[in-house]
């Protein structure tokens, strides 16, 4: 069952002469559906809770680390616009922000280079894509696409897999999916799981981020198997929520998807990322969610490989926080370029 | 490397201090000297009569600490004294008042009292600022409201007068507010002796009293060692000691008060059981094992110290408890990241080691996190620790560590969780983890524990009693039920006190013609049978005017013992409903009634008594037992909400077996009064009746045998009153005695109580009328009845 491949690979940091040894990221596969590995979990909510609450007073990063922190979470955000009035100028200034999120003097303060710190991807609709893959040509940034009837994904299979394909086609690397609730409700894991192996056949090289929507799904019982199941039909991340539930990333939804991550990369050797979205305004908000990943999982959690912050307002009150850090204070967001 | 760089690369946590200036400014305003505190004023003792106090995480002296003399003690009893007589006559209203305030300036000062309780104790800052003094302040505004309300929700109820209180060093502020609040509520007045490593707290709540306006005297410390606590229990000024501490100085207590007429609670040591079920949520329980046993460093009297875990799933769950316990961080106290802190003092650590080296030895498998056994702290520090492959034989699963060891072992069935659960001399909490109510409930109700977590652990809350079963004390602390500890009926302040009862004739022949017919000897009444004394010697039984009427058996030891094998043998009982049990005591109250007139006869024979009083004697033990067969059905206990998806019931659980030592007035009236409410509740009894007219216990078991009460329910032992009541007090497989007889009587039971530390409620010679139906019946009695237990249960979906 396990998988762990290692990959030779050149340290270049060190001297050049030097081999590390690394657990590569192997990309998760498509497995058989085994409901035997998530039938009888039930998650105990007020446990959860307690865990989530207290996590923020047993957990706490001040000065340096904590600027350290917040330019970690610029480096998971997939910078995010998906509304009616999006349009290609609109895009294009996201993705200016995303090659760009600091301000230069902010950058040159910190001792960093030019253009060291970036966003995790760009995330915007698939008819948007063609767009924001020209504006961060040559930037590595990937460009994440939502589909398959984003938010409801209540349209019909053929034209929700078209969607996927157009999305790739048009240059994005990663696609942001939404299952069918209603397949969580009536507890039929096996047609949920049939159409997420559609999809990700469909996302081919793309990557696929597959959104529970758990604000739809309310229990935490719910949220466990339907990341289990989600895990099972290959997707490379599971994400939370897609922003237009009435309760997004909570941290009690977080924390039970870093553990239904942990529990499948356990079962499996394959590591499935994870993605909280909605909600997360605050600089704080997004320091208790790394420190959440980095109690419950390994440390290449921490990075955007395998995690990621759905956002679009949080950037702004990242930079008023680093800007304090550097000045002592507070700043204003007419101090920062807007997305 | 750019600093950012590196962080970013490493994603370290860093140090997060929290500021110790303010504490060290407070310290020196002090210079660094702490005092007593009696009569409002700070009395300092000669250097040469002091002791260091030190902060355990750095070794740094702190201050220099009074030790309290036996004239110390008298000096602040004497000033609560003089305060009690002012204060136990405010109103409820005022009282509350003073509460309030202390409850808004504890908030007020809550850093301040956060940081110092972490540099005194050595507990993280996270649980000073977040649990601790959050709990003190609450404590403050829940008795805020006992004051206000005791005239109208505990009516004829006095406070019991002056208390001694004496507070262990784990919580050194919340168990100086979980004794003084509801004593304060009550309206008695307070002499507190702090732990010795632990005083700075007590000292600026002392502070806080002035602050807040507290009346002089009402709140008195003495600070100080073992020996100052024991000049305090030997004071024959207080009315109360309350005591939290380990079960070996609770024993000694319980001995040094013996017959000194004073209430006592206890809350001692724990086992404490933390089952997790096969149907758990696992990643819960690793988290509850976190709060359980790596809270407060583990020095928690009811820290889950004992993992049970269901075999099935026992693998799985190590394994997720060890890689929880890699993430634990142990360090700098003040450090807010800080989930382990110090270890309160350096004795500490040699106890945790030697208990630990005893597991190893035991063939117990240690584990312990990989960044502990790298880079060992100096100092005060132990890392959290699992023992794995524990035998209940092992002393790892039998005594107290008081420290982060935690010692796992499995079991098979629910059955046998709950076996191996109460296989402890102990009772304090335990925690059940399950998804299932049917489980989780059913093991709730068998476990022999006075608090019980579902699904969670270590939550309190001053509405909610806390306090032991068995070893691990009486008395509870929090609820209306803490509120009884500090009050007494009000009559009972003015009970005079028995006559001189008349020496038990010898068992031997009297020579006396017993008047022919067929002879009657009494024998005892056990397990629903009539058995012999084992001593094979009658004693005469006399009526008042000292002519021999019958005999009766001698009892002795092993006829208890035999009563007491009978009682536990019937477990019907305790199973029934109340309406089941209700519906044999009216058939009980009614049989009674139709042998009325035989009863009449023989106590106006034996006790010489008229026809009317012999009537009355008759209708109203008919009466006492229908007032019981009422309450059966409805003294269930009650619920509270501490929380939106929590709620605590507190269920008044009988005491299994609870033995009665009868007194000779109102012989009949008062053995019915005495037996109806335990049984109402659903104890089985080992009664001894009346030792001088023993005869009406033997007319009243033929009604019990005709009233469907199943064998085993009372048990009848007759012979001498304080020979037997001292056997009682001796067995420890009866978990409560009550005794009415003499001060000696008394003080002999409390005495020898002391061996399993059961509850006793005793007369100290004091007479009691038996017709009032304040004094002789109600919830005083089912009160002593029962054991509450506190079951905690979270929900939610």
């Amino acid at each position: 069952m396990k998988r762990p491949v290692a990959t030779p690979e050149k340290n270049t940091a060190g001297s050049g002469q030097l081999i590390a040894l690394r657990e590569a990221h192997q990309r998760n596969e498509i497995m058989p559906l085994r409901p035997e590995w998530f039938e009888r979990i039930e998650v105990n909510l007020s446990a959860a809770q307690r865990r989530a609450s207290s996590l923020g007073g047993r957990r706490t990063v001040k000065k340096q680390w904590q600027a350290a922190w917040l330019l970690r979470a610029i480096q998971v955000i997939d910078l995010t616009t998906l509304a009616g009035d999006d349009s290609p100028g609109r895009v294009r200034r996201l993705c200016a922000k995303a090659r760009n999120p600091l301000r230069h003097d902010i950058v040159e303060a910190l001792g960093l280079s030019p253009g060291e710190i970036r966003t995790g991807a760009v995330c915007v609709y698939p008819s948007m894509v063609s767009v924001a893959v020209a504006a961060l040509a040559g930037t590595g940034i990937p460009v994440a696409s939502v589909a398959t009837g984003f938010p409801a994904g209540l349209t019909p299979l053929p034209q929700r897999l078209a969607e996927i394909r157009y999305a790739v086609d048009q240059g994005a690397d990663e696609i942001d999916i939404v299952i069918h609730r209603a397949h969580v409700f009536a507890g039929n894991w096996q047609a949920m799981y049939d159409e997420l192996v559609q999809m990700r056949e469909a996302c081919r090289h793309a990557h696929m981020k597959a959104i529970l929507a758990t604000g739809d799904l309310k229990t935490l019982t719910n949220v466990y198997r339907a990341s289990m199941v989600a895990m099972m039909a290959g997707s490379d991340f599971i994400k939370t929520s897609t922003g237009m539930e009435a309760v997004n990333a909570t941290l009690p939804v977080s924390l039970i998807m870093a553990r239904a991550i942990r529990d499948f990369h356990a079962l499996t050797g394959f590591k499935v990322g994870f993605k909280p979205a909605g909600g997360i305004r605050k600089a704080k908000d997004a320091l208790d969610r790394l420190v959440l990943m980095k109690e419950e999982l390994p440390h290449e959690w921490l990075e955007p490989d395998l995690f990621r912050l759905g956002a679009s307002a949080l950037l702004t009150d990242i930079e008023r926080q680093i800007e304090h850090y550097l000045t002592g204070r507070y700043s204003a967001a007419n101090r920062h370029a807007m997305a | 490397m750019n600093d950012i760089r590196s962080l970013m690369k490493s994603m370290e946590y860093g140090p997060a201090p929290e500021d110790a200036a303010p504490v060290k400014a407070w310290l020196e305003r002090h210079n660094r000297r702490i005092g007593h505190f009696i009569g409002g004023k700070f009395v300092f003792a000669a250097k040469s009569k002091s002791f260091a106090c030190n902060n355990p995480a750095t070794g740094e002296k702190l201050a220099e600490i009074s030790l309290g003399t036996p004239s110390d003690v008298d000096a602040a009893v004497a000033a609560a004294t003089k305060a009690f007589a002012s204060w136990s006559k405010l109103s409820g209203n005022a009282r509350a008042r003073h509460l309030y305030a202390l409850a808004r300036q504890v908030q007020k000062h809550s850093r301040l009292l956060a940081v110092l309780e972490t540099m005194d104790n050595g507990k993280p800052i996270r649980e000073s600022r977040d649990i601790d003094i959050p709990l003190v302040a609450r404590h403050f505004y829940h008795h805020a409201g006992w004051a206000e309300l005791l005239e109208s929700e505990l009516p004829g109820q006095v406070p019991v007068g002056v208390c001694g209180q004496i507070i262990p060093w784990n919580f050194p502020l919340l168990m100086l507010a979980w004794k003084v609040a509801p004593a304060l509520a009550a309206g008695c007045t307070v002499v507190l002796k702090p732990a010795e490593y632990t005083p700075l707290s007590a000292m600026a709540f002392a502070e806080i009293c002035n602050e807040a306006g507290l009346p002089a005297g009402v709140f008195n410390i003495v600070n100080g060692d073992g020996s100052t606590g024991a000049a305090m229990v030997a004071h024959d000024g207080f009315a109360k000691i309350a005591f939290t501490g380990s079960t070996e100085v609770g024993r000694i207590i319980r001995k040094a008060t013996a017959g000194k007429a004073k209430k006592l609670s206890l809350e001692l040591g724990g086992k404490s059981p933390f089952i997790v079920h096969s149907e758990a949520d696992l990643d819960a329980a690793v988290e509850g094992v976190v709060d359980a046993i790596w809270f407060n460093q583990g020095e928690v009297c009811c820290a889950g110290s004992r993992a049970l875990v269901q075999e099935g799933i026992a693998d799985r769950f190590h394994d997720l408890l060890k890689a929880r316990m890699e993430k634990l961080r142990m360090g700098d106290p003040l450090d807010k990241a800080i989930d382990i802190g110090a270890v309160v003092d350096p004795v500490q650590i040699e106890n945790i080691e030697a208990r630990v080296r005893e597991g190893v030895a035991s063939g117990a498998q240690i584990w312990q996190p990989s960044w502990a056994q790298a880079a060992p702290l100096k100092g005060c520090f132990y890392p959290p620790t699992l023992f794995t492959g524990v035998e209940p034989a092992s002393r790892l699963a039998q005594e107290e560590v008081f420290g982060p060891v935690i010692a796992s072992m499995t079991f098979r069935t629910p059955g046998e969780a709950v076996e191996l659960a109460n296989n402890t001399r102990y009772g304090l909490a335990a925690s059940i983890w399950s998804q299932s109510l049917d489980v989780a409930f059913d093991t709730a109700r068998r476990l022999k524990a006075g608090v019980v977590w579902i699904n969670s652990t270590n939550l309190f809350d001053a509405a909610a009693g806390f306090g032991g079963y068995r070893e691990s004390g009486f008395g509870r602390e929090g609820g209306r039920e803490g509120m009884m500890e500090y009050l007494v009926p009000a009559w009972s302040k003015k009970a005079r006190a028995l006559p001189p009862s008349s020496p038990l004739p010898e068992p031997l022949p009297q020579g006396t013609s017993l008047g022919g017919g067929l002879d009657r000897t009494m024998k005892n009444y056990i397990g629903g049978a009539q058995a012999r004394p084992d001593s094979g010697y009658s004693y005469p039984v006399l009526d008042a005017k000292g002519r021999l009427v019958s005999e009766a058996g001698f009892g002795n030891r092993k006829d208890i013992r035999n009563a007491v094998e009978a009682a536990h043998a019937e477990s019907h009982w305790a199973g029934m409903t109340g309406h089941g049990r209700a519906q044999v005591l009216y058939f009980l109250a009614e049989n009674l009634e139709a042998r009325a007139a035989d009863f009449e006869a023989r106590l106006k024979r034996l006790c010489g008594v008229s026809d009317a009083a012999a009537r009355r004697e008759v209708e109203t033990s008919v009466a006492r037992i229908m007032h019981y067969a009422a309450w059966a059905d409805k003294y269930d206990g009650a619920v509270r909400a501490p929380a939106a998806n929590m709620l605590s019931l507190a269920l008044n659980e009988p005491f299994e077996v609870l033995a009665i030592s009868a007194p000779d007035e109102a012989p009949l009236l008062s053995l019915v009064s005495l037996v109806l409410p335990a049984i109402a509740v659903g104890n089985r009894v080992v009664v001894t009746p009346s030792q001088r007219w023993p005869l009406l216990a033997g007319d009243l078991y033929q009604v019990l045998d005709t009233s469907d009460v199943p064998g085993g329910v009372v048990n009848f032992v007759t012979g001498p009153r304080d020979a037997l009541a001292k056997d009682i007090a001796k067995h420890d497989d009866i978990a409560c005695h009550w005794y009415f007889g003499t001060a000696e009587g008394s003080a002999s039971v409390e005495l020898e109580s002391a061996g399993n530390l059961k509850p006793t409620w005793v007369n100290n010679g004091k007479a009691r009328d038996w017709y009032s139906p304040i004094e002789g019946q109600g919830r005083e009695f089912l009160f002593h009845a029962v054991r509450i237990k506190t079951i905690w249960t979270p929900f939610g979906v």
